[in-house]
């Protein structure tokens, strides 16, 4: 049997078994989505690779290093450090509240020297691991119980709520979608969902009222954004009319009128679908939706692979994550959702964004790489 | 197993309800998609392209800047210029040259067009040439079919009634250079001006107001079709500045007898600065239309230094001036007290050095009294030994010394005060005790702005920290003066030893042994009190000692002495002050106080912190009330 199915043996997996399973097929995917938005910021800057395009692309190269180191690490290390690497997100949370630098008004950048890091970006990946590995020690007994939402809704809560006072509304909203995404995969009963739902509607009035003036604003012009087309539904209005013009082929690359027209301030980050759909039109941005959609698939595939709880909850989750992403910030782009800070993955201009969603790829491939290592309830080691 | 089993089959299900679900929501973006790029893309299109919609913005009026009695000291003309829309032309050289021949433009100006469309959305209009006469926009606009993307745009031109009479504390506007921008539309436009220097700086975001914004419908070739809503701006709010322009053009004039003068006027009850004085100065307008490279060069090259604000940011040793300085600082410490006399044989030896006072024959004694009113260098030589650098530097430093004031524009420099550390850290050298007596007669290392030297004064004649200010908080003047001034803090210090040195000052002026008595104010509810100070710009050298000095008139102009001189009027209740330094000018009390005389008279007669100004009456005066200077003498220290 052994020698038919290497693959099966009840050994450790060598480093060569590993680098054989680096999935190329997802890295030609996403390196060809980083192409996209390298033409993009190349546009965004009327045809000029500096300031955002080139460095982009060694940000991408960069990024390249950490997320293969990523995959390679064995599993069941993600595992046992699962716990730590949500603390210590959390702990960097608290250090931007107390001493970050204020960077686009609000809290949000920590200074490491070397990079500036998000730590609510980290968090977005250091939530599904801690989420992947306490699901994983629960038996489908006591995931039916009641009490068991409460360890992994703190998990959620205390970071959402800390990333709500930076403010960043957007972080928040991929916390919790990604969260209750986790929860429910788990198990967790379906009418929990439902009195979740109907408990955030009944304290929904609160929020409004802790809410910042400018998010008010926002949210304001969602629900009609010509009360204010001058002022906070401006951006809304002209990336309208930016995606409406360019049609089903676009103008063209370079040739995006509107979007060099119109003052988005930010076009090179959260707007920069805007220059996609001018420029090429619905067939460009369904194209990048189509291969948004194949890479969520392939995440998907590779969870339900995997032979470990822990494997397919944290694929899931990365894959998920990655999709609202996508999904979060196209829409509000299109006017589907208020305007909340959430970058086009891959694609939008920035380094922490760039930085968290490689590594989210180098966790997904290494669920890949180990499909067929088990881990027990208490995390030992368990090959076969 | 079977429960494992059971997990992962709940798993999956509830993985296929997620991928449906992001399915889902796939397809509602997918859908919106199709509906704006496709079922609604002609409506956009339409406001895209053919008649697209384009917000403008409206250049907010920037506010304009009045002295304390509403006359305005920048204001906003109109202007026509011509711009070009690059991205509306076929080739932006060919269309430039097509200009040249229609209006002078000059290689720099080619040059400037082509690297500003460089950096700016291509349909930015950028601006080629500003102030067209009516001839020059004739010529252009009969041409404009033949040049596409050019055309003639009104604006609004920063205008300086006075020109360059105040233009060091008025500053100046330019355009936007490429470092200001900071992603703000305003800033990119083509006529946008911001604040420079000066109150146009300081001032700026106030001045600068808030953009309006115009919705226009435009047709294919960029013509404005029709505006479809408008909302105004916020025009720049009004400054009121604390000159007297009256009292600004006075001094002006009067100290452009001199090749390189500075002067400051404060009103010492509210620290309104009444006149600020840079003189030679430059004309503001060059920066608002666009400076030529030789205009530039002249300016920047001049030895006077005409673009710096000398008041502000002009460093001199005071000399003579900083002596009330170490008077306070010895009174204040017990080193000396009123009565404490010393004698000037006209030298003093501290080890191997002697060091002489500006009397070769010596004072004989002195109390300090006496030693302020002569000027006599030996008397403070010994007072400042008694006292210590460290006790006359923090003296100094209460009364303003040593660091910028924070005048309210721009640019302002805080000058020297030596101590012992100080000089351990700049040089790596121990402090030397003839350092002490240099400094305590204002000359070595000590050095200071003539604001910092006027503001000694206010502060010596109020016994209060004033700070000057150039901008009035509370707007225009009223009559009968300010309802509410500022109150400054105490300083500390004790009312006898100011008594003393105003006093010493009162007689320099007045005293017929004074320094400066022969530019005393006859007037006697006019009478000023002040302090002369010569500072040195080289070592006078032992063969002057031997020879006598070289008359200021053999030594070259960079190498003459400082002029300064400082004072206050009336002496009954000191209210006005006035500094003068004037750059290599010879002695102070010959060469400055005659400035500060005239520039005190006249303020006196107008009363600006007090009065509404009656023209008529202003018109008339005079300052010619002292007698005529007597023959020159030994110039005093």
């Amino acid at each position: 049997m052994a020698s038919v199915f290497p693959n099966l043996t009840h050994r450790e997996l060598t480093l060569a078994d590993k680098l054989r399973g680096i999935r190329w097929d997802l890295i030609a995917l996403i390196t060809a989505i980083a192409c996209i938005g390298f033409a993009l910021l190349y546009s965004a800057a009327n045809g000029n690779l500096y300031p955002w395009s080139e460095r982009q692309m060694v940000r991408f190269a960069l990024a390249f290093v950490p997320m293969v180191a990523v995959a390679l690490i064995d599993i069941r290390y993600w595992f046992r450090a699962a716990y730590w690497i949500y603390g210590i997100s959390l702990a960097l949370i608290v250090a931007v509240d107390l001493r970050g630098i204020v960077g686009m008004g609000a809290q949000r950048w920590i200074n490491l020297g070397v990079i500036e890091l998000q730590p609510s970006e980290i968090m977005k990946i250091a939530l599904v691991l801690a989420l992947a590995r306490y699901f994983h020690s629960r038996s489908g007994d006591e995931i039916r119980r009641f009490s068991t939402i409460f360890a992994p809704g703190l998990l959620i809560a205390v970071p959402v709520g800390l990333v709500l006072k930076q403010p960043d509304l957007g972080t928040a909203v991929m916390l919790v979608a990604n969260g209750a995404a986790l929860m429910f995969l788990a198990g967790i009963r379906l009418w929990i969902f439902a009195a979740g739902a109907a408990a955030a509607a009944a304290v929904a009035p609160l929020g409004w009222s802790m809410l910042r003036g400018y998010q008010k604003a926002r949210l304001h012009t969602f629900l009609d954004p010509n009360t204010d087309p001058l002022g906070a539904g401006y951006h809304i209005l002209q990336s309208k009319i930016a995606l409406g013009s360019g049609g089903l082929f676009g103008k063209g690359f370079l040739m995006g009128t509107q979007t060099h027209l119109s003052f988005l301030p930010e076009k090179q980050t959260d707007f920069i679908f805007t220059i996609l759909a001018e420029e090429f039109g619905l067939v460009g941005g369904l194209t990048l939706l189509a291969l948004y959609m194949v890479v969520t698939g392939y995440g998907f595939a590779i969870a339900l692979r995997s032979r470990s709880h822990f494997g397919r909850l944290l694929g899931l989750g990365l894959a998920t994550n990655f999709f609202l992403y996508a999904f979060i910030n196209t829409a509000m782009v299109i006017g589907l959702l208020p305007v909340v800070g959430v970058p086009l993955p891959l694609i939008s201009y920035g380094g922490t964004a760039m930085v968290t969603v490689m590594l989210g790829f180098g966790l997904l491939m290494n669920v890949s790489i180990h499909r067929d290592v088990r881990i027990s309830r208490l995390g030992e080691s368990q090959v076969g | 197993m079977a429960r494992e089993t059971q997990r992962q089959k709940l798993l999956t299900r509830r993985a296929a309800l997620i991928a449906g679900g992001q399915a889902l929501l796939c397809a509602a973006l997918v859908g919106r998609l199709y509906e704006l790029q496709v079922v609604e893309k002609d409506r956009y299109t339409v406001l895209s392209n053919e008649n697209r919609i384009n917000l403008r913005l409206l250049v907010p009026p920037r506010g304009r800047i009045f002295d304390r009695f509403n006359v305005a000291l920048a204001d906003n003309h109109q202007n026509y210029r011509v711009v070009i829309v690059p991205e509306q032309t076929s080739s932006l050289a060919a269309t430039l040259d097509a200009l040249g021949t229609l209006i002078a433009l000059t290689d720099a100006d080619h040059r400037r067009v082509l690297r500003e469309a460089r950096f700016r959305h291509p349909f930015i209009p950028v601006e080629v040439r500003n102030n067209l006469s009516w001839d020059e926009m004739a010529r252009i606009e009969v041409a404009i079919p033949e040049l596409p993307g050019v055309s003639i745009e009104q604006g609004l031109l920063r205008y300086y009634p006075f020109g360059a009479n105040a233009s060091h504390v008025l500053g100046y506007v330019a355009a936007v250079s490429d470092k200001d921008l900071n992603g703000d539309p305003l800033l990119e436009l083509p006529d946008f001006r911001i604040g420079k220097a000066g109150i146009e700086k300081s001032q700026d975001l106030k001045l600068r107001g808030t953009a309006g914004t115009s919705q226009v419908e435009i047709n294919a070739y960029g013509r404005v079709v029709r505006e479809l809503a408008r909302v105004e701006g916020q025009p720049g709010e009004d400054v009121v500045a604390s000159l007297d322009m009256a009292t600004q053009n006075f001094a002006m004039q009067r100290c452009a007898a001199h090749q390189s003068v500075s002067s400051v006027v404060l009103d010492a009850a509210t620290g309104d600065v009444l006149a600020l004085v840079s003189s030679p100065s430059f004309d503001p307008m060059l920066f608002s239309t666009g400076l030529s490279q030789a205009v530039w060069h002249q300016l920047s090259t001049d030895p006077r230094h005409p673009l710096t604000n000398k008041a502000t940011a002009g460093l001199y040793p005071p000399g003579s001036t900083f002596k009330p300085m170490t008077a306070m600082a010895a009174l204040e410490s017990g080193a000396i007290t009123a009565d404490t006399v010393i004698n000037c044989p006209g030298y003093l030896k501290l080890g191997d050095a002697t060091f002489h006072c500006w009397r070769k024959g010596g004072h004989g004694p002195l109390r300090v009294h006496d030693a302020i009113e002569q000027s006599c260098d030996v008397f403070f030589y010994e007072t400042a030994r008694r006292t210590g650098i460290d006790r006359i530097a923090a003296m100094a430093r209460r009364f303003g010394f040593g660091r910028p004031l924070g005048l309210d524009i721009p640019g302002e420099r805080g000058g020297l005060i030596p101590t012992r550390e100080w000089k351990l850290a700049a040089t790596g050298r121990p402090w030397e005790p003839g350092e002490t007596l240099i400094a305590g007669i204002g000359q070595g290392s000590v050095l200071v702005t003539p604001l910092q030297l006027t503001t000694m004064v206010a502060r010596l004649v109020t016994g209060r920290a004033v700070v000057p200010h150039l901008v009035r908080a509370n707007g225009l003047m009223p009559e009968g003066g300010d309802p509410d001034p500022p109150v400054f803090a105490r300083l500390g210090v004790s009312g006898e030893a100011l008594e003393i040195v105003i006093g010493g000052m009162e007689a320099v002026v007045n005293n017929p042994h004074g320094t400066a008595y022969a530019e005393r104010i006859t007037d006697p509810d006019f009478a000023m009190g002040g302090k002369s100070g010569t500072s040195q710009v080289r070592r006078i050298t032992e063969y002057e000692r031997e020879h006598g000095l070289l008359k200021p008139q053999d030594v070259p102009w960079k190498d003459r002495e400082h002029a300064l001189f400082v004072a206050f009027a009336p002496i009954s209740a000191p209210r006005y002050v006035c500094g003068v330094v004037v750059e290599h000018g010879g002695g102070g009390s010959d060469v400055a106080a005659p400035l500060v005389r005239d520039i005190l008279y006249e303020v006196q007669q107008r009363d600006p912190g007090r009065r509404l100004p009656q023209p008529q009456k202003v018109a008339q005066q005079s300052p010619g009330t002292s007698p005529p200077a007597p023959p020159a003498r030994p110039s005093p220290g």
